[in-house]
């Protein structure tokens, strides 16, 4: 047998098919099906139209209204409304407002996944699981319908590019600004159709909530995959979830990679995507003194506890800058509560920061804090495409908790050592 | 699939996102003609997009979310096909679900406008004024996806057993 990385080992248990190459075609097993309140809507048709009374485990498919939810207008009320009702006809599970949170931080955190699944998400960045040893691929409804009726997808075996960590973080250095750094040397076509495959000695230093902040954005490299290695915290964070016992995958020594990439984690500087791209980073002094109107802690990148107690730690005793908003969005009802015994939500109030209810919201311009023309926001999200979150003509740049808290306090670009 | 598709360029550059095709705050709807009438709506180049027109773009075409709004939008502007230097990940996946031709064709970003030929046959792009591009062959495992009109026709026919 050949010499295996991560992807080829998951792809061989899930196909049943041995020494798989890339770029071969193969029909796989999937271990879940997640959609959201804009992608259940097109998957609907798809999925009647295969024939199909059930989906293949109602157990199996979670669908969870976390893009437009709680419903921003009627438009989206109505989309809302046809993704519970398939959730119900089907008997799936589902999510309702008051329960539901942003599928990538609910799902790792209520046990729905372990190390060695394959998971299809209709969101592209269902490959946050891949911190966890879990091949989540991001897909589309027609996708999503088809592995929802059959518990079955195609694929095309990908080539892996291996990430090899060393040393570890330092000073306000943070996950996000690894990945953001990576993006920025590969490009966003960079891991096209392949997998990033992380490891290496720098791994035990990153905490589960900094891989699935990395994982999140390996879609923004064009990757299928982000996979990390499974460690011993990886084990212990999934059996706190009360996930199933997993099959972690290690890759075999000799497994052929197309690309080896060394980031040494101790060389990261805090870092600042610009506009539009997320691959445009520059350090966060080139930044100095360029004004935010707007400043948003949260979403399936960075909405998680270890965010927000970074955040708060820093607006702690102090003002979000006179003229600017800062939103900050706790990426699930545990995380919420989490935060609020904390203290941290008394400290963002008393600094003039909004609190908001779980949600996708302002990361793909649908509500909560949408640009005007002209307008510039330092967000903690993943996506800084022209108009993302708003007019066509206003601003995205992307940071860490620690760099956007800062900004919130100054006004203006800094890391938490310049107030 | 048809052998020759035939149409007028609209021509496009590199790293055109899904938020470019279609912005999120359309996503309220899938109704192709809906989603048509946004299409490319906030490019700062504004484009016309002909019925049976075919998207000549350049490089990682497509990238971003895994909204299948995008090509929906395209198919319901009556695009006929999408060739690009290459094509992200989901998007071109989505293509070919619903039944939307999406080809790499190494070298097509010189065509930048006027009416282009595709022969799917002899594997070649031809432009009016002469340019000739050569297309990889469709992968047999993605011509009958195709063949069979998309996805879930393809599973009728036991496409995932």
């Amino acid at each position: 047998m050949k010499a295996k990385t991560i992807a080829q080992k998951i792809l061989t248990a899930k196909s049943g098919q041995e020494d798989l190459e890339p770029g071969q075609f193969i029909t796989a097993k999937v271990d879940l099906v997640m959609a959201n309140d804009i992608t259940v809507p097109p998957a609907v048709g798809p999925f009647e139209a295969t024939g199909k009374q059930k989906v293949f485990d109602p157990a199996k498919v979670v669908i969870m209204p976390d893009h437009f939810a709680p419903n921003k207008d009627v438009a989206s009320a109505t989309q809302c409304r046809i993704t519970r009702k398939f959730a119900q006809d089907y008997k799936t599970v589902y999510y309702e407002v008051g329960r539901m949170g942003i599928a990538h931080v609910v799902l790792p955190e209520d046990g729905f996944l372990a190390p060695g699944m394959l998971v299809l998400g209709a969101d592209s960045h269902t490959c946050t699981y891949g911190a966890l040893n879990v091949m989540g691929m991001g897909v589309g409804s027609t996708d999503a319908a088809a592995a929802m009726a059959t518990g079955k997808t195609w694929l095309k075996v990908p080539e892996t590019i291996r990430v090899e960590l060393t040393g570890r973080l330092s000073g306000w250095a943070a996950a996000k600004d690894v990945i953001l750094t990576l993006i920025g040397r590969i490009g966003t076509d960079g891991a096209r159709y392949k997998v990033l495959e992380f490891g290496g000695p720098g791994l035990a230093s990153l905490g589960l909530e900094g891989r699935l902040t990395m994982a999140n954005m390996a879609t923004e490299a064009g990757a299928k995959a982000g996979l990390f290695e499974a460690d011993q915290a990886t084990l212990e964070f999934c059996r706190q979830a009360g996930a199933p016992v997993g099959t972690p995958f290690a890759p075999d020594r000799g497994a052929e990679y197309c690309r080896v990439v060394e980031l040494d984690l101790s060389a990261v500087r805090p870092v600042v995507a610009c506009p539009h791209s997320p691959a445009n980073t520059v350090e966060v002094p080139e930044l100095a003194g360029r004004r935010m109107d707007q400043v948003v802690i949260g979403s399936c990148t960075n909405g998680r506890l270890s965010d927000l107690a970074v955040a708060a730690e820093i607006l702690k005793d102090r003002q979000v800058s006179k003229d600017q908003r800062t939103v900050v969005i706790p990426g699930s009802q545990k995380v919420w509560l989490a935060a609020m015994k904390a203290g941290y939500f008394e400290i963002f109030v008393n600094a003039g920061a909004a609190v908001s209810t779980p949600t996708c919201g302002p990361c793909l311009g649908g509500y909560m804090g949408i640009l005007a023309q002209g307008e510039s926001c330092l967000s903690t999200t993943n996506r800084n495409f022209r108009g993302r979150m708003g007019h066509a003509e206003s601003m995205v740049y992307l940071a860490s908790p620690a760099t956007a808290a800062a900004t919130a306090v100054k006004g203006t670009v800094c890391g938490p050592e310049d107030l | 699939m048809d052998a020759i598709i035939k149409g007028p360029v609209v021509s496009l550059g590199e790293d055109i996102n899904t938020d470019d095709i279609i912005p999120a705050r359309h996503l309220t709807t899938a109704d192709p003609e809906e989603l048509a009438a946004h299409l490319f709506e906030d490019m700062a180049e504004k484009m016309a997009v002909p019925n049976g027109a075919v998207i000549v773009a350049g490089a990682n075409f497509g990238s971003g979310s895994s909204r299948e709004h995008a090509p929906l939008a395209l198919k319901g502007a009556g695009v006929r096909a999408v060739l690009a230097e290459s094509l992200a990940r989901i998007f071109v996946r989505n293509c070919i679900n619903i039944g939307l031709l999406a080809l790499e064709a190494p070298g097509i970003s010189v065509i930048k406008g006027g009416e282009v030929e595709l022969d799917l046959d002899k594997g070649r792009i031809r432009s009016e004024n002469g340019i000739e591009i050569s297309v990889p062959a469709v992968p047999p495992f993605i011509g009958q996806i195709i063949d069979a009109g998309g996805l879930i026709p393809w599973i009728r026919t036991g496409g995932l057993d």
